[in-house]
């Protein structure tokens, strides 16, 4: 069956904070580009980012970018590429200066200019103390830049394609992409969106965890396209827990619960914070926090009949300063965890937040791969920017408000790559007679499979499986296990089932095609973690607790094909400054 | 029944808090819904997540007070 066809300069898949930055770019430069969203562009999970977005503005006071670099570089642990970072902190006042001018209501100083905040990990004079350097909206910066940068798009006349999902990439004989295979919700139908310029701009994978901060979309789809596509995923073992989620909803409760006195107890109602942090205590950095709390649950301290959660304590602060200071947070325990937190405590996990790694490209937002000479090569057509990309400027560990940086600066540089590009005669190729059918062949095994595996179990095994085995905190045996029960999982999920055939919004087909995503994500991810032998960043292993930089400065590429790894090397060369050298990353 | 596809569709959102909101609510009262609290719904889901989410905590009240009934619902969970 011939597959409906649409012709694109640029197909854009994701409309949040990155997808939309590089849209306008585009839009602005009057090319064609359609935007491919599952969801409404403004319910994208940007719109969850509440704490800001990182510049070195120096409003309040004295800030440089150089400064921000050696921050982000020193978060990293020493795996963010060092040119990219430059790249990153020095547009950072540009970018937030747009968006300004594009209307977003930061908040401001009395003299008028943006305020800032400080925010971890964020300081001035290479590590001497904390500087403000977070802009924000209130709490509703994500909100915020979501509604800004979409209005804009509507300004520039960006099409839409509201509730449609990508499916997948198409490749051509000589391995350039030329669009996306999608699907419209509300017809069923299936179409290709041909394109000289393809960018992922799908965000984060954080539901492969069974505990995690992530809305329901974030699914891993562009990095699931991505590894059908042949192409490899980078750093996937890299994933940022924050140590307070809601035990069994993975609601954040965010770090000032502990900034105003809340403290972490165990089920001995021992304050544990003090044996692993004596002088910080509960307000360590948060990899620290969520390894203490994960070694307690493992060491069997752990509260509740499974022992497998820890306990928030507020009480203490009394219900004024709960209701004055940390508005919303008695609701959101009451609701999520069924605790009046001014009289219990809450129950709280190591939650998956952040995903470090993604699809490997460069500081112009170009999909990147070995060359098989020692360097890279760029793959003609296919961009990627935002969490869904590993650029890579967060490396072990992304620091806090670096996140919505990144989607401005690198969602605006693809865009801008992508101009230079179309213009320079990227045209558009032919499309092959068989284009699509490999997409068509997985929707029809979908819609006759009279029997199979549940969707929905598979998807919670996979959450276990991950949370168990793959989490905060790694052990040998547990993550040999965990690669067994994660290929396992993965060949059951090719033989899925759904009893609703229908073509109009059928969330059941949706939901296993989302899963097909997660599956690569999580593969990727536990046979990355499996392999890297020592301790760096949000990778913690027991038994190589320390960071390797002879053996293991460099960043992993699994490829779906035969589970191969790879490695390539850290960029350690910066722009136009000197390195940074490596050091031990001590707060 | 196309109608019910839909809303379920429009019951993924970009907060978690919504996700799980609406989820349970799904679960438990979307079948049996009449037509008027399913196009009650849908007027609520229109709704800018963080606006929604206020809605559902308590933390505002809708402008539009036939939206109540339904909204008492989210709010029970
Ligand atoms: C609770 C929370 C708070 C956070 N707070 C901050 C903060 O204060 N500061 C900070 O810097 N970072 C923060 N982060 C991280 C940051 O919000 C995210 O990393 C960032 O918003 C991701 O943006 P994105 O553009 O890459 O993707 P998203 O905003 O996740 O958008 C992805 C887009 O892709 C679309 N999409 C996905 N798959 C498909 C498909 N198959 N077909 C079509 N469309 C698809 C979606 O519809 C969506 O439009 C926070 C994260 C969380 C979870």
């Amino acid at each position: 069956m011939a597959i409906a066809k649409r012709e694109f300069d640029a197909v854009v898949v994701g409309a949040g904070g990155s997808g939309l930055r590089a849209a306008l770019q585009l839009a602005e430069a009057n090319l064609r580009v359609a935007v491919l969203s599952k969801v409404f562009p403004t319910r994208s999970h940007t719109v969850a980012a509440q704490g800001g977005v990182s510049a070195s503005l120096g409003n309040d006071e004295q800030d440089n970018w150089h400064w921000h670099m050696f921050d982000t570089v020193k978060g990293s642990d020493y795996l963010g590429d060092q040119d990219a970072i430059e790249f990153m902190c020095r547009k950072a006042g540009e970018v937030v200066y747009e968006l300004e001018h594009f209307g977003m209501p930061f908040d401001r100083l009395e003299s008028g200019k943006i305020y800032q905040r400080p925010f971890g990990g964020h300081t001035s004079n290479y590590g001497e103390r904390p500087v403000k350097r977070a802009c924000a909206a209130a709490d509703r910066t994500g909100h915020a830049m979501l509604h800004t940068l979409y209005q804009r798009n509507l300004r520039a006349r960006t099409q839409f394609f509201v509730e449609w999902l990508a499916l997948d990439l198409i490749r051509d004989a000589e391995g350039d992409v030329i669009g996306v295979v999608a699907l419209e919700m509300e017809t069923g139908e299936v179409m290709i969106l041909q394109a000289r310029a393809t960018l992922l701009a799908t965000g984060g994978a954080g539901r492969i965890f069974a505990s995690s901060t992530n809305a329901f979309i974030n699914t891993g789809d562009g990095l699931g396209m991505v590894a059908r596509a042949g192409l490899p995923l980078q750093d996937m073992e890299f994933y940022q827990f924050h140590p307070t989620g809601v035990y069994g909803a993975g609601v954040l409760i965010t770090e000032g619960v502990r900034g105003e006195g809340g403290f972490l107890l165990n089920k001995n109602g021992e304050r544990f914070m003090e044996r692993y942090a004596p002088t910080v205590k509960d307000l360590a950095s948060r990899d620290v926090v969520s390894r203490a709390m994960a070694t307690e649950i493992k060491e069997g301290r752990g509260c509740g009949k499974d022992g497998d959660y820890i306990l928030l304590k507020l009480d203490h602060l009394g219900p004024e300063i709960i209701t004055k200071r940390l508005p919303g947070i008695r609701e959101i325990a009451i609701r999520f965890a069924n605790v009046d937190p001014v009289k219990e405590p809450i129950p709280v996990v190591p939650t998956a937040h952040y995903m470090m790694g993604g699809i490997p490209a460069n500081y112009h937002g170009q999909v990147v791969v070995p060359d098989g000479r020692g360097g890279e090569r760029v793959i003609k057509g296919l961009y990627a920017a935002g969490e869904c990309a590993c650029v890579s400027v967060h490396g072990a560990n992304r620091l806090g408000c670096n996140s919505l940086l990144d989607l401005l600066v690198f969602g605006k540089s693809a865009g801008e790559r992508i101009v230079e590009d179309l213009k320079g005669g990227l045209a558009h190729k032919k499309l092959a007679k068989d284009a699509g059918e490999a997409t068509m062949a997985r929707l029809a095994r979908l819609d006759s499979a009279t029997s199979g595996e549940s969707v929905a179990e598979i998807g919670a095994e996979l959450r276990r499986t991950m949370q168990l085995h793959c989490g905060v905190f790694r052990f040998p045996d547990s993550l040999a296990e965990g690669v067994k029960k994660i290929l396992d999982i993965a060949e059951r999920a090719r033989r899925t089932f759904i009893r609703d055939k229908s073509s109009v919004f059928n969330t059941a087909r949706i939901e296993a095609l989302e899963l097909d995503n997660l599956v690569e994500t999580a593969v990727a991810t536990m046979i990355s973690a499996e392999a890297r032998k020592e301790s760096r960043g949000a990778h913690d292993r027991s038994d190589y607790p320390k960071r390797d930089d002879g053996n293991w400065m460099k960043h992993t590429l699994w490829y779906k094909e035969g589970n191969r790894l790879e490695y390539k090397p850290v960029k350690l060369k910066p722009l136009t400054v000197e390195a940074f050298e490596p050091k031990a990353r001590v707060y | 029944m196309g109608e019910m596809d839909r809303v379920r569709w429009h019951c993924r959102r970009g907060l978690l808090e919504l996700d799980l909101v609406l989820a349970a609510f799904v679960e438990r009262h979307l079948e049996r819904l009449d037509r008027r609290q399913l196009a009650i719904l849908e007027e609520l889901l229109d709704k800018p997540d963080n606006d929604l989410l206020d809605l559902v905590m308590g933390r505002a009240e809708p402008a539009d007070p036939s939206l109540q009934p339904v909204l008492e619902m989210l709010r029970t969970g």
